[in-house]
């Protein structure tokens, strides 16, 4: 998609990589939600769904007793063992060396680190690089990095590719999810474009991400289903398999399972799996322990059956 | 992407998708009652009657070949005699205040949708249709035609301004088999809504949608004789058309057999309606959302099996980008799902019946013949029941049989082009002329191929998209008259 190494104007980079009509996008998830998923196929697809969670914790009150509780919540979802530990945990960087702490080195559980002044990410772009290298260095296997949204909608797109190459290169062997913030990109046109963008200057193992959680819009299967078929796109052309992350906004186990509807039928098996497709997500876990459990026992649980649970009463 | 480019060893395969089963979907059936009963008799004059032959034919479900129930074969006699009880029918009718004709109306529509699930499953069972568009897209859209013309009932005066509207009397109505009780709707609603009585003869393959609404009116307590319901086969339909008393005829099908009744009613001074076949282009641009284009082009040719008349059953792809549009679209095919009409999870259910299966593998055949590229998804035929997996050619020209004649099935032809005036020269060689679809980011090229494109309906960025307010209707071998919409609603006055 990339023709030279030359910062890609704005209006030459939309042309190469081809416009989105909403209309159509979104039909196209609409028929994802009358996918039925019954029986065998709904425990297996809630399972992998836990196993795919980014357990979040994202929040100014955060404490490392709360970041403790939430890795040994990831760790095991629940008391039925048959429930997969959580891929990750997700925390500001300040708490990274709290839930390395709690989970120990040879942990399932990956820990992943915000950073890059999430959400906004409006400081310089050395001090941006230096909070990557401390979370790194404290712990985290996984950096949460956001664009520079006022460069994007200013038309800089080299300098944001260039800042994602910076942070690439800060990463070392932590994998890095890139962070659209769809909700202030705006249009598909915008999300298609930077997800290209992104996906020009990452390593397999490496996340393109929908959203923060802290502005209005949130992922939806269809900003989802643009970034994955941007991902599908890079791969048919280089052969370099890009992750994604949808976060924000799915707090249901049947949200979940349209997600991985998508997800199967737009880029197939070999993305099923939490090397490659993560939810960033809180109260989810839950909702699919309580699926879960209610397909064992044929009976809902009461909330406070579940721990963590927010709702608990 | 020219960064990665030079890592990639020369001899690697190039990357593609799995679409396999990791995580395979378990079977979802649809178990709503369709309430079939062993038989059903024609419907005249508001009660249901034996044929006067004594005969009866029966329904398969296509998906397994089972028998659904029986219907009364109506002949020459019975037409007569459904003709007969809609003309006495029509004085009170038609003298009825609009309002009151529209309370009926929006009745039919709410005992509809209070039994959607029902008739989505009878539909489905009859047709071979998959589950997901009787219950999302047939029943619905059925049930709208109702609710719309309902409104239009007691504001007739509004229709023609200046002019006055009057019934015409006895419809004459046939309706095919691919959507049965929607063509029903499409027909049924307009012609009450304007103060006509109608004798309908439903497709032989597909009654049951037809003498289940015969339930709904009586239900309605809709006047006897305004709706004549008579099923039987196509000669039945023939004589209903030709019968002195019908003054408007109003056919949906295939070119031929409309050809045939043009014949059969020139010079008997009735109005006529005719919504035949069609070879739809489905032009795609380069600068097109790619993505959302292959979703059109499925779309267009793979609902309801492709046994849709707007079918766009030709692409017309610009040939920068039909490497890329063919590989997507076959990509897109994996995962389209072909089986158990009655699974939730099915896309593309079974073809209407043995005849019709044959003749969609004789124009794959004759494809082949002409030296076309046949490309089929993969897919394991059910044991028993009428299936053709979707089918994509390409190299296709447009002298081949596949280019020109309406298949009525899964089946896509790809052309390319290069220039703006070869794609409208391609996509209007043909006879037929109902339907178009142009996939471009260019506003102004839609406005330009909407005036130059010789098709009744040309949609922009989707297709197949119907609503009861927009008429639709046919160019050239498709047919003339509207349906849908103001002008379909005057099709069914005489406006003087």
């Amino acid at each position: 998609m990339r023709a030279s190494s030359a910062p890609p104007a704005l209006r030459r980079w939309f042309t190469a990589v081809g416009p989105v009509d909403r209309v159509g996008v979104e039909e196209r998830v609409a028929k994802f939600t009358t996918r039925s998923i019954k029986k065998a196929a709904k425990v297996q697809g809630l399972k992998l769904a836990v196993s795919m969670v980014d357990l979040t914790t994202l929040e100014g009150k955060d404490t490392p007793g709360k970041v403790a509780s939430l890795c040994r919540k990831a760790l095991r979802p629940h008391d039925d063992p048959a429930v997969p530990p959580t891929a990750a945990v997700c925390l500001y960087p300040a708490l990274v060396r709290a839930a390395r702490r709690a989970l120990g080195d040879r942990s399932p559980v990956r820990i992943a680190s915000v950073a890059t002044a999430f959400p906004s990410g409006q400081t310089a772009l050395a001090t941006r690089l230096a909070e990557v290298r401390r979370a790194v260095a404290d712990g985290a296997d996984e950096i949460d990095m956001v664009i520079n949204r006022g460069a994007f909608l200013a038309g800089e797109l080299g300098r944001v590719r260039d800042e994602i190459a910076a942070v690439v290169a800060t990463c070392g062997p932590a994998a890095l999810k890139v962070i659209l913030e769809v909700g202030e990109l705006e249009t598909y046109d915008h999300i298609r474009a930077a997800s290209c963008l992104a996906l020009t200057e990452l390593r397999p193992g490496d996340f393109i991400k929908t959203s923060t959680g802290k502005t209005g819009t949130n992922a939806t299967l269809a900003n989802t289903q643009v970034m994955l078929e941007a991902i599908r796109d890079h791969y048919l052309d280089t052969g370099i398999a890009i992750g994604m992350k949808p976060a924000g906004g799915i707090r249901t186990a049947k949200q979940a399972l349209h997600f991985l509807v998508a997800v199967k039928e737009t880029l197939g098996d070999a993305w099923l799996t939490p090397a490659r497709y993560r939810f960033g997500a809180s109260a989810l876990l839950n909702d699919l322990v309580r699926q879960l459990e209610k397909e064992r026992t044929g009976a809902y649980q009461a909330p406070y059956a579940f721990s963590e649970a927010a709702e608990s009463y | 992407m020219a960064k990665s480019a030079p890592a990639r060893r020369p001899r690697r395969p190039a990357p593609e998708l799995q679409f396999g089963d990791l995580w395979p979907y378990d079977p979802a059936p649809e178990t709503a009652d369709p309430r079939i009963r062993p038989a059903y008799g024609l419907f005249i004059g508001g009660r249901f009657v034996e044929a006067e032959s004594g005969e009866r034919f029966d329904s398969i479900n296509p998906a397994n070949e089972r028998k659904l129930t029986e219907l009364a074969r109506g002949g020459p006699v019975d037409v007569d005699a459904a003709c007969r009880a809609a003309a006495a029918a029509f004085p009170r009718w038609s003298r009825l205040p609009g309002a009151e004709r529209g309370k009926y109306l929006f009745r039919l529509a709410r005992l509809l949708q209070d039994r959607a699930r029902e008739f989505a499953v009878a539909e489905t069972m009859d047709n071979g249709k998959p589950i997901r568009e009787t219950r999302d897209f047939d029943v619905p859209s059925a049930a709208a035609h109702f609710f719309y013309h309902a409104g239009w009932a007691d504001k007739l005066a509004y229709l023609a301004p200046g002019r006055t509207v009057a019934p015409l009397g006895v419809v004459g109505q046939v309706i095919p088999w691919n959507f049965p009780l929607l063509m029903l709707a499409w027909k049924i609603a307009p012609a009450l809504a304007a103060g006509n009585c109608v004798v309908l003869k439903p497709a032989s393959l597909t009654p049951l949608t037809a003498v289940k609404l015969a339930e709904l009116l009586q239900e309605a307590e809709l006047p006897p004789g305004v709706v004549n319901i008579v099923t039987g086969p196509g000669a039945t339909g023939a004589h209903l058309l030709a019968h002195p008393l019908v003054r408007k005829v109003a056919f949906t099908g295939s070119t031929e057999v409309g050809k045939v009744i043009l014949r059969s009613v020139a010079g008997a001074g009735k109005r006529l309606t005719m919504e035949l076949g069609g070879k739809a282009a489905n032009i795609v641009f380069a600068d097109a959302p790619l993505d959302q284009a292959v979703e059109g082009i499925v779309n267009g040719i793979f609902f309801n099996q492709g046994q849709v008349c707007c079918a766009g059953s030709r692409l017309l792809v610009q040939e920068s980008v039909a490497e890329r549009v063919v590989a997507q679209l076959r990509r897109r095919l994996q995962v389209l799902r072909v089986g158990d009409p009655l699974d939730k999870n099915t896309d593309l259910g079974a073809i209407v019946s043995r005849e019709q299966r044959d003749v969609i593998r004789g124009y794959l055949r004759a494809g082949v013949a002409e030296g076309a590229e046949l490309w089929q998804a993969p897919f394991r035929a059910p044991a028993r029941g009428f299936y053709v997996a979707p089918a994509v050619f390409t190299g296709v020209t447009q002298s081949h049989r596949i280019a020109r004649e309406e298949i009525f099935g899964p089946v896509l032809s790809v052309l390319t082009f290069r220039t703006v005036e070869e794609a409208v020269e391609k996509a209007n060689n043909t006879p037929y002329g109902l339907s178009a679809g142009v996939w471009t980011d260019k506003g102004s090229l839609i406005l330009r191929l909407a005036t130059e494109l010789r098709a009744g309906v040309v949609w922009a960025n989707t297709f197949n998209k119907f609503d009861p307010t927009s008429p639709f209707g046919g160019y050239k071998e498709s047919g003339f008259g509207r349906e849908g919409g103001r002008h379909g609603l005057l099709d069914y006055c005489a406006v003087t």
